[in-house]
């Protein structure tokens, strides 16, 4: 009887958190689906009608949507190159014996928690910017032209801020991955004669090929909703060179008024986003069974 | 002779991590340098050595309020960390010590709904806050933060509570302990490390959240993330106040991130790296 008591218990405890989640997801998505079959404009809201898939027509054949879909997947996976690859360096490079270990760790994951709008408008504005900016006078030493970022290489520029506040990311889980390698293994490896490209591809790679696949999902959600760095820096512009999935979405909806045409373009975001979900999802639930 | 080389092994390695850590942090400490330069010294020309003047801090306050947006931060951050923390406990906890059949399909969805995009039930929830008059409260924001962290916190309290080994409960339980005092005695000092390190790593998420906290906001309950985007549209000189008003900041944040770098890497993989 105890045990049936315990049961009812634990759903008490558990109910407010599973309703809060359930109506968190069910009624906006519902909402979204909706409308996303409506002609309904907010400058026009008691002119509603029922447009079935005219939304997602208008949607899939405007030119800005699949830019912005070719804009969002280079943003993402040129994100996940850099912080990727460098993350592996930097995470090797702090795994050695040095001076200062704690110093230098605390520097390098710093940018991680600086806010969205304030990166990217550091960067815009004392990094990169074309008159006052640090690349600025570095190529004004070296008596070159400096370089207009946002202008000539807006979606690059927004794609190197992105990966300056998430590489942090991918170093802090890599390392973690890498000093939970077992050091006899490394020791007993050197010993037989194992130099370090050896050493890295047939024991630091394995062993750390489910983190690195952790941080390439993780960010990938994350990365797929990048939103704030393009509001201040580029605004999408110029043209639709760095607009991204969300920000046009944005724009639909905030700018255009167009409820029906911006919940078409959320229904694309959801299933692309539910792509990645599927795996990560497989990812954490083996890790679960654990 | 081997431990000659080690030594210049390990003074090659310090310079090699310190020269990258140093340029990773170098935007971060150019603005903090900056926000003590005047503006006319901020754009006269790259330089490390600020006058150290605090007139972009006094003019930030006075010309916007400064400390109003902050407050707004404090006050949305905290409070949705607390509600959050509020509804999640019980349910990590009895997923942790009661665990059924369920209760993985639970948490994996849960998980599941992290995934949404935020830009795909913008509409919905703007109509709603809208119709609501919940636009630009601090109320509105509380509780859509707390939503949007929730699943977080409620996998990171799992996480933790769930190596609290059982058997200690039993052992308390011979020596003729109440419910009461195992939970008051035994659990709680147990379950304290967890439930702070899962606190201060929301309070960062919420705190630096860009999405909803611009769009939701005007002026009223406008945190520091909308304050600041608000600069991406400036008029004349404002380098210097731009770098004072970014450093307050994030300086309480990445204070606080020093401390939860463990915490951070367990909370945002889900417990999948520790």
């Amino acid at each position: 009887m105890a045990t049936r008591q315990t049961t009812t218990l634990a759903r008490f405890m558990m109910a407010p958190s599973v309703i809060l989640l359930f109506i968190w997801m069910i009624v906006p998505l519902a909402m979204t689906l909706w409308f996303s079959f409506l002609n309904y404009n907010l400058l026009n809201p008691a002119n509603v009608s029922f447009a079935g898939l005219f939304n997602y027509k208008f949607f899939y054949t405007d030119p800005a949507f699949f830019q912005s879909i070719w804009n969002t997947l280079v943003l993402v996976l040129g994100v996940l190159l850099i912080t990727v690859i460098g993350g592996i360096a930097l995470a090797l490079l702090l795994d050695q014996p040095m001076f200062g270990q704690g110093i230098v760790r605390i520097l390098v994951i710093s940018p991680f928690f600086v806010m969205p709008p304030v990166a990217a408008l550091v960067w815009k504005n004392m990094i990169m910017h074309p008159g006052y900016g640090v690349f600025a006078d570095i190529a004004k030493f070296f008596g070159a032209q400096p370089v207009d970022w946002f202008a000539q290489y807006p979606l690059f520029s927004i794609i190197i801020i992105v990966a300056w506040q998430w590489l942090p990311f991918a170093t802090l889980i890599l390392l973690t991955a890498l000093q939970s390698l077992d050091g006899e293994q490394k020791e007993a490896a050197e010993m037989d004669g194992a130099g370090f490209v050896s050493r890295f591809i047939y024991l630091t790679i394995p062993h750390i090929s489910r983190a690195v696949t952790v941080v390439i999902l993780i960010q990938t959600i994350f990365l797929l909703g990048v939103y704030a760095e393009i509001l201040v820096t580029t605004n999408g512009g110029p043209g639709y060179a760095s607009t991204n999935l969300p920000f046009l979405i944005y724009r639909t909806a905030l700018l255009g008024y167009d409820v029906g045409g911006a919940s078409a373009g959320g229904i694309i975001a959801v299933i692309l986003a539910n792509i990645v979900a599927f795996f990560l999802m497989r990812a954490v639930g083996k890790n679960l069974d654990k | 002779m081997a431990r000659a080389v080690s030594t210049n092994r390990k003074i090659g390695f310090t310079v090699a991590a310190w020269v990258v850590a140093l340029l990773i942090f170098f935007p971060i400490l150019y603005t903090i340098i900056t926000s003590f330069k005047s503006e006319t010294e901020a754009i006269a020309g790259f330089s490390l050595i600020p006058s150290g003047t605090l007139e972009s801090y006094a003019e930030v306050q006075a010309q916007s309020n400064y400390f109003k947006f902050f407050l707004n931060s404090v006050i949305i951050a905290v409070g949705s960390t607390i509600l959050a923390l509020v509804v999640a406990v019980p349910a990590a906890w009895s997923m942790a010590f009661s665990p059924t059949k369920r209760t993985k399909d639970i948490l994996m969805w849960m998980l599941s709904t992290k995934m949404m995009p935020a830009v795909a039930v913008l509409v919905p929830i703007y109509l709603i806050f809208r119709d609501t008059n919940l636009l630009d409260t601090r109320i509105g924001l509380t509780v859509m933060l707390m939503l949007i962290n929730l699943p977080i916190v409620v996998w990171m309290l799992y996480t933790y509570f769930r190596e609290i080994p059982g058997e200690i409960l039993e052992a308390a339980r011979m020596d003729g302990a109440t419910l009461w005092g195992e939970i008051v005695y035994v659990l709680t000092p147990m379950a304290v490390p967890g439930i702070a390190s899962t606190m201060l790593l929301n309070i960062i998420l919420a705190w630096n959240e860009a999405f909803w906290t611009i769009r939701l906001t005007t002026t009223n309950a406008a945190p520091l993330t909308a304050f600041i985007a608000s600069f991406s549209s400036p008029q004349g000189l404002f380098w210097a106040k731009l770098s004072a008003a970014s450093t307050l900041a994030i300086a309480p944040i990445l204070i606080m991130g020093w401390f939860s770098q463990r915490q951070l890497v367990r909370g945002l993989t889900f417990g999948a790296v520790k």
